[in-house]
């Protein structure tokens, strides 16, 4: 599945900058761009929901006594 | 068994959240599990120092954090592994476009200092408030705002959109194409 290019909107690292910038002012624009690309990446994980190793764990905790219930 | 029930279906609520907080902890996707279940663990043992009505998932990610900061002092050597196996976890999307962005933001990402990191996916990820991420890194809330700052600013320097005309046409147009393109994709 090839698309044509790279999305132009993010170009990585072969267009780094020398200087450095620490603290420039963002427009909302780029906050929203960045907080949707986090959200992304981070509900990929979430999104896998929780894994049966933790149930079954939390369960145990839940009745000591009686491990399979 | 009520208070232990509720205390344990809370605990079950966050652990997708703790993972993908692990995970960008440690970019590791077995020692993020062992480490949300180390957490869950160490909570349960603990639960006596939880007060109740306060913020149970900032108090599991507390713990969850100082898990991974003494391990991590323990054995320096083997820190970010966000190419090999977190790579492995990120299988599910199968959107091309979107999928390789991941993929460069969180090689972004992975530039970061890691307490930059971790306060930007705190605010921006996990959804905690700025007060909430400064307890779980034990430091004043100023230090989290501009970490966040700062960890966004170098983003977008790294990723170079440091202009909205970088966006495309507008969020919205984007939004729509985006959508567009998981939909061909996925039939």
């Amino acid at each position: 599945m090839n698309e044509d290019k790279p999305s132009p909107r993010i170009r990585t690292m072969h267009a780094q900058r020398p200087e450095k910038n620490p603290v420039v002012k963002l427009g909302p624009d780029i906050h929203a761009k960045i907080g949707m690309q986090l959200r992304l990446m981070y509900g990929e994980v979430v999104d896998q929901g929780v894994p049966d190793r933790f149930v079954q764990m939390l369960k145990r905790l839940d009745d000591p006594n009686c491990e399979s219930r | 068994m009520g208070p232990r029930n509720n205390v344990r279906e809370a605990m079950l609520e966050a652990v997708p959240s703790l993972r993908a907080f692990a995970i960008s902890l440690c970019g590791n996707i077995d020692r993020a599990d062992d480490l949300v279940q180390e957490t869950l663990l160490r909570a349960w043992a603990n639960m006596g120092s939880f007060q109740p009505g306060t913020n149970m998932p900032a108090w599991l990610f507390t713990i969850l954090r100082n898990l991974f900061r003494s391990e991590y002092r323990k054995r320096r050597r083997e820190v970010e592994d966000v190419d090999g196996s977190y790579a492995e976890t990120l299988t599910s999307l199968p959107e091309q476009d979107s999928r390789l962005e991941i993929v460069e933001f969180r090689d972004a990402l992975k530039l970061l200092p890691s307490e930059q990191r971790e306060s930007l996916i705190l605010v921006g990820a996990s959804g905690f408030s700025y007060e909430e991420a400064a307890q779980i890194c034990g430091c004043a809330v100023g230090t989290i705002k501009s970490r966040v700052n700062r960890a966004r600013s170098r983003l977008a320097d790294i990723l170079s959109i440091d202009s909205a005309s970088d966006f495309g046409p507008d969020r919205e147009t984007r939004a729509v194409a985006n959508s567009d393109i998981v939909c061909t994709n996925r039939s």
